[in-house]
């Protein structure tokens, strides 16, 4: 693994492919969580956290079990219940162990079972099959957290400034967002096509 | 209205498809519908499999509504989704191949939209299995039909077709944004304005 091909996941996670952005993954609380600047960290760091651990059992699952049985048709389910059950022990964890840190992410837990850029992630992986290592599966779903989570960041201090401004009553709420969010993914079209190798 | 018996086909079909439609009102399942509507195929293909999955759920969830416990009931909820969802994903595969294609990731992702949840939630494990199997034909309906509309002006803004068939002449240029993810927000965002002015209207009159 060379130094090259972790950068190249890396840009490809966080820009040209952004989950949110250009892949649509993670969308609710995308729109959902993004009222507060703070809200949307503490989301941000939680999916990065699931996404990182969830990439690298999923992946193990995979190779060790869907494809050596060929039943890789269970793939979905298998894939849901793992992130389900991963889901509730960090919460359990970190409640008992770093209860600073779940205090803070506590609320953002649950909420993450049901985000599908943490089962879109698992997906992605397996369709890249064995000719992905763990290093590349873990690389590929800590980036995309990142990437789900500066485009949560930029476009919740989107909306803080829109909250102020005047708007249409048709528009206010949720067509005003969509609207903005175009607009943020107007920007992150710039970056398709960028390649560094 | 009120005399009427709300639980009524018609009246399930106008609460999922017009007054709560899950995406346009109750902006659920935001995902697929920003990411599979570029063409009113693939919004045909995505709305009718989501349509199918949520009245099997539904109806299994409510046969099933006094056995679940409550703690384990999300997870249970899941499993029967994720169940369901397999078995579309590979009835597609092998008979609707392009569809299936075209769709790709975003047909297992159907076990985490949050309509279907929702609807098991707030809907299926309350009522009984004929109500339940109303209610998630009208809500699939509802989401289809949004899609639907969504993906029309998507494809014939960004391609100038509809359906696949040129409609608006060669002389049109392509506006490609429309196809690419900022024209999905921009779209879904003056959709979800036009719906909502043209409910309010109705409930003043």
């Amino acid at each position: 693994m060379s130094f090259a091909s972790v950068l190249s996941i890396m840009i490809s996670c966080i820009f040209v492919e952004n989950f949110v952005l250009v892949k649509f993954y993670g969308i609710c609380p995308f729109l959902g969580v993004s009222k507060k600047m703070s809200g949307s960290v503490g989301m941000g760091l939680a999916v990065i956290f699931v996404m990182t651990i969830s990439s690298l059992i999923t992946h193990a699952v995979d190779v060790f079990l869907l494809i050596p049985f060929e039943i890789t048709y269970l793939r979905t389910i298998a894939f849901i219940l793992i992130i389900a059950a991963l889901v509730q022990v960090v919460e359990m964890f970190l409640h008992k162990f770093v209860p600073a840190l779940y205090s803070s992410l506590g609320i953002y837990l649950p909420l993450i079972t049901t985000n599908c850029a943490v089962l879109g992630s698992a997906l992605v992986i397996s369709q890249k099959g064995a000719e992905w290592g763990f290093i590349e599966a873990v690389l590929y779903g800590a980036f995309s957290g990142v990437g789900f989570m500066m485009a949560l960041v930029i476009f919740s201090s989107v909306r803080e400034r829109l909250e102020f401004s005047p708007c249409p009553k048709t528009f206010e709420g949720l067509p005003r967002t969509l609207i903005a969010a175009g607009l943020v993914a107007m920007a992150f079209m710039g970056f398709s096509g960028l390649k560094i190798f | 209205m009120s005399k009427k018996n709300p639980y009524s086909l018609a009246a399930t079909l106008k609460r999922g498809i017009i007054t709560e439609n899950p995406t346009l009102v109750q902006t659920l399942g935001m995902c697929p519908s920003l990411a599979i509507s570029t063409s009113v195929i693939n919004g045909l293909g995505m709305g009718l499999s989501v349509t199918v999955i949520l009245i099997c759920s539904n109806v299994i969830i409510s046969l099933l509504r006094k056995l679940i416990p409550d703690r384990i009931r999300i997870a249970a909820y899941i499993t029967i989704i994720a169940g369901f969802v397999m078995a579309i994903e590979m009835l597609l595969k092998a008979y609707l191949p392009d569809i299936s294609a075209s769709l790709g990731i975003f047909i297992p992702l159907i076990v985490v939209n949050c309509i279907i949840l929702a609807r098991a939630e707030a809907f299926a494990s309350k009522n009984t299995v004929y109500r339940s199997f109303k209610d998630g034909l009208a809500t699939g309906l509802g989401f289809t039909f949004a899609l639907v509309i969504i993906s029309a002006i998507r494809e014939l803004l960004g391609s100038g077709k509809l359906l696949g068939f040129p409609v608006l002449g060669a002389s049109y240029p392509d506006a490609t944004l429309f196809l690419m993810a900022p024209g999905a927000f921009l779209v879904l965002g003056f959709v979800v304005a036009v719906f909502r002015k043209l409910n309010t209207k109705k409930e003043g009159k």
